[in-house]
C-alpha cells in the first residue's frame, strides 16, 4: 500500500510538472510536443505500463484491504463519533472516488490520444518533421463544458483528502518514524495534498474561464 | 491435630540450601505423567504454573477472570525487597530476614521468612530476564528506594507499576507454558470445591462463569494462589472481585485458616466519598517522605471544616495538631503502616477529622514545597525570593517526584492537592493471615499447597511495604517448584485421577445442591446490600481496634446476618448463564462465615501485635502490648458451624531476641 | 444529577442487541462505575435483570473494565480508563450512550461484556522471552541504559484493555501487538528473538481477524495508558526487517 503509494505520489508531481505548460500562453505549442513526447518514448511508455500496474495494485490492495478491514469491525458506535481524522476513515471511499475520476479523465484523454484518432486534430509546428497531435486543443474544448470541470474538481478534491492522510501514512506504514523528522514529513504532506490538486484545478478554471 | 511445619534441621542460614539438596526429586519421566492444578494467576499462581511447566508437569491452572493478567497482584505500586545490596549499604539476606520479623511483630515463623530473604535476589534476576523494565540508573544499573521501617534502600521498582510488571513478566512466562502445551489454561473458571481422594487433594470443582456448567478436574495435588480476603470489608484497596471462595472451600474440606484476624490497614488511602462507594484507592507509602499528617488541635476547627465552611487553609499553625510527629518523634511521619493508621483513627475519634464524614486527616505537602522551593531558588541562585517563586518551584519538585499519585488523587476527588492539602483515611489492604502452611507450602491436607497472599506464612501480624510482591513470587518461582517434590515423589506410580469418581460426583452434586439453594431463595436484598451490611460490622468491630465486648457482638450480628442472607437474598438470572450475581452470592457466602473466624480469632487472642490491636492490651501512651509467654503461636482455626476449633503452631525463636518495637 | 442511559443490551453473543434507555441519579463525586452499580442495584431491587458490564480492579490497571462511552472507548477524558472516569465529567440532565467493544475479534458475551481472549493467543504466539525459571544471570550483568528502560517501560505500561482495538475503525490490533513488540525489542533480553517474534505475533493478529493499520491514529487518541503509534512505526520496521532476513 505504503510503497505503490509512494510511486504514484511522485507520478503525480511529474504529471502535473508537464501538465502546467497548458500555461504556456503559446497556444499550446510546448504541451503538443511534451505530449507527443510522452506518447511516442519507447522509455515513457514502459513506465507508463508499470504505472498502470501500480495503480491497479494499489486499488485492488485498498479495496482488499477494506473489505478485511470492515469484517473485523462489527458496528459503528451510536453515541458519537471516535477519533482520528474524517479522511484517515474513508481512504477506500475516497480512493474510489480518484479511480472513478481517473477512468473519466483517461476516457478523454489518454483513450482517444491512443485509439481515436479522428477526434483530434493535427497540428504542425516549426522545426518538427511531422505533424503531431493537437492534444492542447481538445483539452480546451473539453473544459468549456462546466459539467467536466465540476467533475474534476470533485476528483481532485478527493485525491486532496486522499493524499492528506495518505501521504504522512505512507511513512508511518514503512516505519519512518522519527521524533525530528516526522513532524516535517507530516508537513511537507499537507503542503502536497493542498498544492499538487490545487495545481491541477487551476487548469480547467483556467481553461473555462479563459 | 498436631501441626507438624517440617522445618529442616540445622542453622538457620544452612537449612534452606541443605534442605534443597537433599530433597526428594520426580524425574523428567515421572513429570510428564504427574497432573497439578494450579487455582490463581497472580505473582504466585502464574510464577508457579509457569515454571511447574517448565520443569516437565502437566499442569492445569485456573482463573475466574478473562485472562491471566487481570489478576490483582498488578495494582501493587511501589516496588518489590531484595537482599542485593546492589548500594552497599550493608544489607544482607540476615539483614532482610531481620526486618521481616521484626516488621511482623514477631509472630512468623523463622525459617520460612530466612528462605523468603534467601531467594529474594534470584527473583530480581529472574525478572530482569524476562524483561521487566525495572527503573535505571543514568549508568545502565537497577535503582533501588526505601521503604517504611528499614534502614537500607533494597526495594526495586518500575515507576509507580511495579506489580503491574512483574505480573506481567509471569503472565509472558505462563503464556509461553500455554503455548507449549505443558499449561493448559481455564479462564473464566471459578473454583467452588476441593476434591479429596484418600485423605489427599486430588483435584477441584468449577463453575463456568460463561455457561454455568459445573466442573470436574483432577490431578495429583493442588496449589491454591488466591490471593488475600481483604474484601471481607467490603470497602477495601482490593479488586473488587477479590475473595476468598477457594481458599474457605478447602478449609471446610479440612484445611486450617491461620491467624485470619491479621489484617492490614493502610494509613493513606482517598476516604470514602458516600454510600455508593465501591472500593478504596491506595496513595503509595512514599508520600509520607514528604507530607506531614495533622488535624486541627480543635473540635470545633474539625466541626467547621466538616461543615465546608472552613478548610485547611483557614487553620493557623499553632491551632494544627502534627500528632504523628508529637507522639513519635523519632520516626515522625514514617512509622510503620499498622502504627500510623491507628493514629488516624484515634484523631478522628477524638472529633478532629476533617471530611465531610469525620473520617479523614490531612497529608500536607505546603512545607516540602517550601524548603523544595527554598533549596531550588539557592541552587538558581535567585536571591530573596518571592513567596510565590518559592512555591512554584517547590511545587515542580514535587510533581517530579510524586505527579503521577497528585493526578490520580485529583482524577478520583476533583481537588488539586497542591494547593489543599491531601484528605487520607486508613483502609483495609492486606491480611497477613491465610491458609497455614508447612516449610513445604503444604497444607494439613497432603497434595495441598498455599502461596502468596493466600498462605498466612512470612509476615507474621504487619507486613512491611514491597514485601508481599517478594513472597508471592518466591513462592512461585522458587520454592514450589522444589518442596511440591517431596510429595509428588511419593505419588510416581499414582496413575492419573479419574475425575468420575464417587468424590467428585459427590463434591459436583454438593456445588450444585448450594448454587440451586441460593438461587432458590429468591428474597428481596441484593447480593450487594449484604456484602455492605457485613464490611460495616467487621469495620466496626474487627478493624483497626477491636475488644472482647466488640468482638463478641460482632460475631452475634455476623451469625445473624448469616441467617438474614440464606432467607432473604435476592439473585437475578439463572445458573446456566453468565451471571455475575451468583458469582457475587457465592463469595459472599463465603466471606459471611470467615468474618466469624476472623471475630473468634481476635477474640482469642489476647494481645496487641500488628495489625491486631486489642484496646484491652495497651500500655499507658495508648502504644500495643503484646504477650509472648501466652501468644507466640499461630493460632489455626478448623471450621466448624458452631465453634471454630483452634489448633496452635508453637512459634519458636532461636536467632533473634523478641523486644517491644519503639518508635518514639 | 439525572442522567439518561442508553445501554446496549444483549442477552448473548448469538442473540441480537439494542438499546435501552434508563433513568438514574447520581452523584458527581461517584465513579462512572458506581453510577451504574446504582442503576443495577435499582434494577434488582424491581427483580429486573441488572446490565452485565466488566470491571476489577477500579484504579485503572488492572485493564478489565470496558465500555464505549458516547462512541469513545473509556469515555470522555484523555489517558483514563472507565473506572477512574468521574461524574463530574457530565452535566444534569445528560443522556449517555453506553456500548460494549465493537471487533470482530472481541465476540459479545453478554450487554457490555466482550470476550478478549486473543489477545492472550497474541502473546502466546511470541510475546515473551524465553528463559526459564533459574536461567538468568546477575540483574546488573547487562546495564541498560536508562532511557532504554523508560521507553521499553512507556511501552510495557499497555494494560490490555483493547481500546485500540475498539476505537479503531478496522478493528486493528496494532497498537496492542506493536507495544509488547517494542516493549521486549528495546531491550538486550528480548532482542535475540526479536525477529521471530514480529513474525509470529503478526501472523497471529491476522489469523485472529483484526483489521490491517491505515494510520488513522485513534488507538493511540483513545489508550488510557497514551501508548504511542511510535510503537506501530517501529514494529513495521522491525516487521520489513525481518522479511529480509536470510533465516526462518
Amino acid at each position: 500500500m505504503s510503497l505503490t503509494g509512494l510511486f504514484l505520489i511522485t507520478f503525480l508531481l511529474v504529471h502535473l510538472i508537464g501538465n502546467l505548460q497548458l500555461l504556456a500562453g503559446d497556444e499550446g505549442q510546448a504541451f503538443n510536443i511534451y505530449s507527443d513526447f510522452m506518447a511516442n518514448n519507447p522509455l515513457i511508455q514502459g513506465i507508463s505500463k508499470g504505472l498502470y500496474l501500480f495503480i491497479l495494485l494499489h486499488a485492488i490492495q485498498g479495496l482488499m484491504m477494506a473489505w478485511k478491514n470492515k469484517k473485523a469491525k462489527t458496528s459503528k458506535y451510536a453515541g458519537g463519533r471516535g477519533s482520528g481524522s474524517w479522511a484517515s476513515k474513508n481512504m477506500a471511499l475516497l480512493g474510489t472516488l480518484v479511480l472513478a475520476f481517473m477512468f473519466i479523465h483517461m476516457g478523454d484523454f489518454w483513450y482517444k490520444i491512443k485509439f481515436d484518432s479522428n477526434s483530434i486534430n493535427a497540428v504542425s509546428y516549426a522545426g518538427l518533421d511531422h505533424e503531431i497531435k493537437d492534444v492542447y486543443s481538445k483539452v480546451m474544448e473539453t473544459f468549456k463544458n462546466p459539467i467536466f470541470v465540476v467533475a474534476y474538481l470533485i476528483g481532485l478534491i478527493a485525491l486532496a483528502f486522499h493524499l492528506g492522510h495518505g501521504f504522512q501514512s505512507a511513512f508511518q506504514t514503512l516505519g519512518l518514524r522519527h521524533k525530528k523528522y516526522t513532524p516535517a514529513i507530516n508537513f511537507v504532506g499537507l503542503a502536497f495534498a493542498i498544492l499538487i490538486p490545487l495545481g491541477f484545478a487551476i487548469l480547467p478554471l483556467y481553461m473555462f474561464f479563459n | 491435630m498436631s501441626l507438624k511445619n517440617n522445618v529442616p534441621e540445622g542453622p538457620l542460614a544452612d537449612k534452606w540450601t541443605k534442605y534443597k539438596s537433599t530433597m526428594n526429586l520426580v524425574a523428567p519421566n515421572n513429570k510428564r505423567r504427574i497432573e497439578i492444578i494450579v487455582v490463581g494467576t497472580g505473582l504466585a499462581g502464574a510464577s508457579a504454573a509457569a515454571t511447574l511447566g517448565e520443569l516437565g508437569y502437566q499442569v492445569k491452572c485456573f482463573t475466574f477472570h478473562d485472562s491471566p493478567r487481570r489478576a490483582h497482584s498488578i495494582a501493587a505500586q511501589g516496588g518489590i525487597n531484595a537482599a542485593k545490596n546492589y548500594q552497599n549499604d550493608g544489607d544482607s539476606a540476615y539483614r532482610l530476614f531481620y526486618d521481616t520479623i521484626k516488621g511482623g511483630d514477631y509472630r512468623s515463623r523463622e525459617a520460612n521468612v530466612h528462605r523468603l530473604a534467601e531467594v529474594s535476589t534470584e527473583i530480581i534476576d529472574q525478572c530482569v530476564a524476562q524483561g521487566v523494565p525495572f527503573a535505571r540508573e543514568y549508568g545502565g544499573l537497577l535503582a533501588n528506594r526505601s521503604f517504611g521501617g528499614v534502614q537500607v534502600s533494597r526495594t526495586f521498582y518500575a515507576r509507580g507499576q511495579t506489580g503491574q510488571q512483574l505480573l506481567i513478566g509471569a503472565y509472558q512466562a505462563l503464556s509461553r507454558q500455554i503455548a507449549r502445551g505443558s499449561v493448559t489454561m481455564y479462564n473464566r473458571h471459578e473454583m467452588l470445591d476441593l476434591v479429596k481422594v484418600d485423605g489427599k487433594a486430588r483435584g477441584i470443582i468449577c463453575r463456568n462463569l460463561l455457561t454455568g456448567e459445573i466442573e470436574r478436574f483432577a490431578a495429583h495435588c493442588v496449589v491454591l494462589a488466591t490471593g488475600g480476603y481483604g474484601n471481607v470489608f467490603y470497602l477495601s484497596t482490593n479488586a473488587m472481585a477479590s475473595n476468598v471462595t477457594a481458599a474457605w472451600k478447602s478449609v471446610k474440606k479440612g484445611a486450617l485458616m491461620a491467624n485470619p484476624c491479621y489484617t492490614q490497614i493502610h494509613p493513606t488511602c482517598i476516604p470514602v466519598s458516600g454510600e455508593y462507594q465501591s472500593k478504596l484507592t491506595l496513595m503509595s507509602e512514599s508520600l509520607r517522605n514528604d507530607g506531614r499528617v495533622w488535624v486541627p488541635n480543635k473540635v470545633s476547627d474539625a466541626e467547621a471544616i466538616q461543615r465546608g465552611e472552613k478548610n485547611a487553609l483557614d487553620i493557623p499553625e499553632e491551632d494544627r495538631d502534627y500528632y504523628l510527629e508529637r507522639r513519635y518523634p523519632a520516626f515522625g511521619n514514617l512509622v510503620p503502616r499498622d502504627v500510623a493508621s491507628r493514629a488516624a483513627k484515634v484523631a478522628c475519634d477524638e472529633g478532629k477529622g476533617v471530611s465531610k464524614t469525620g473520617l479523614a486527616v490531612f497529608l500536607d505537602f505546603a512545607s516540602a514545597i517550601e524548603r523544595y522551593g527554598k533549596a531550588e531558588a539557592l541552587m538558581a541562585g535567585i536571591s530573596n525570593p518571592s513567596k510565590e517563586k518559592i512555591t512554584e518551584l517547590g511545587r515542580a519538585v514535587i510533581k517530579k517526584k510524586y505527579g503521577n499519585l497528585f493526578q490520580m488523587y485529583e482524577k478520583i476527588t476533583g481537588e488539586n492537592p497542591y494547593k489543599l492539602p491531601m484528605k487520607i483515611y486508613p483502609a483495609v489492604h492486606y491480611t497477613m493471615g491465610g491458609i497455614w502452611v508447612d516449610y513445604n507450602l503444604q497444607t494439613n491436607v497432603p497434595g495441598l499447597f498455599a502461596l502468596g497472599e493466600s498462605n498466612f506464612s512470612d509476615h507474621g501480624a504487619n507486613r512491611l511495604g514491597a514485601s508481599a510482591l517478594m513472597q508471592g513470587l518466591a513462592d512461585g518461582y522458587f520454592v514450589i517448584p522444589y518442596t511440591i517434590g517431596q510429595f509428588l515423589s511419593k505419588e510416581i506410580r499414582t496413575p492419573a485421577i479419574d475425575p468420575n469418581g464417587p468424590e467428585f460426583i459427590q463434591a459436583e452434586k454438593e456445588v450444585k445442591e448450594k448454587i440451586n439453594q441460593l438461587m432458590g431463595i429468591q428474597g428481596n436484598q441484593s447480593v450487594e446490600s449484604f456484602h455492605r451490611k457485613l464490611g460495616k460490622i467487621m469495620w466496626e468491630y474487627c478493624g483497626m481496634a477491636r475488644n472482647a465486648e466488640g468482638l463478641k457482638k460482632g460475631r452475634q450480628m455476623i451469625r445473624d446476618l448469616r441467617k438474614e442472607f440464606y432467607s432473604d437474598v435476592f439473585i437475578p438470572g439463572t445458573n446456566d448463564e453468565y451471571n455475575p450475581e451468583l458469582e457475587k452470592a457465592m463469595r459472599v457466602a463465603d466471606f459471611l462465615e470467615l468474618g466469624e473466624v476472623m471475630m473468634v480469632d481476635a477474640l482469642n487472642r489476647e494481645e496487641s501485635c500488628g495489625g491486631h490491636f486489642r484496646e484491652e492490651h495497651q500500655s499507658e501512651e495508648g502504644e500495643a502490648k503484646r504477650n509472648d509467654a501466652d501468644y507466640t503461636y499461630v493460632a489455626a482455626w478448623e471450621w466448624n458451624e458452631e465453634n471454630p476449633i483452634l489448633h496452635k503452631e508453637d512459634l519458636v525463636f532461636e536467632n533473634v531476641e523478641l523486644k517491644t518495637r519503639s518508635y518514639k | 444529577m439525572k442522567l439518561t442511559l442508553k445501554i446496549w443490551r444483549q442477552k448473548n453473543q448469538s442473540s441480537k442487541g439494542a438499546f435501552e434507555s434508563y433513568q438514574v441519579e447520581a452523584d458527581e463525586h461517584m465513579s462512572f462505575l458506581e453510577m451504574l452499580d446504582v442503576l443495577n442495584e435499582q434494577l434488582i431491587s424491581e427483580k429486573k435483570s441488572p446490565v452485565a458490564f466488566e470491571h476489577d480492579c477500579r484504579e485503572g490497571i488492572c485493564g478489565t473494565c470496558n465500555l464505549v462511552i458516547d462512541g469513545r472507548p473509556h469515555g470522555p477524558s484523555q489517558g483514563t480508563t472507565t473506572c477512574q472516569l468521574h461524574m463530574r465529567s457530565f452535566k444534569d440532565g445528560d443522556t449517555i450512550h453506553i456500548e460494549p467493544f465493537r471487533a470482530r475479534s472481541f465476540p459479545i458475551i453478554k450487554d457490555l461484556v466482550v470476550d478478549r481472549t486473543a489477545f492472550d493467543r497474541i502473546i502466546q504466539s511470541g510475546g515473551y522471552v524465553s528463559v526459564n525459571t533459574g536461567q538468568a544471570q546477575d540483574g546488573n550483568a547487562i546495564p541498560i541504559e536508562g532511557n532504554t528502560a523508560a521507553k521499553a517501560f512507556d511501552s510495557a505500561t499497555c494494560i490490555g484493555c483493547g481500546a485500540c482495538v475498539a476505537a479503531c475503525p478496522n478493528g486493528s490490533a496494532m497498537l496492542f501487538t506493536s507495544a509488547k513488540v517494542q516493549h521486549l525489542g528495546l531491550l538486550p533480553q528480548g532482542k535475540v528473538e526479536h525477529k521471530s517474534r514480529v513474525q509470529k505475533m503478526v501472523a497471529q493478529m491476522d489469523k485472529e481477524g483484526f483489521g490491517f493499520c491505515s494510520n488513522v491514529g485513534a488507538c493511540e487518541a483513545e489508550c488510557p495508558k497514551e501508548i504511542s503509534i511510535d510503537n506501530i512505526a517501529a514494529m513495521n520496521r522491525g516487521f520489513v526487517g525481518s522479511m529480509f532476513s536470510t533465516e526462518e
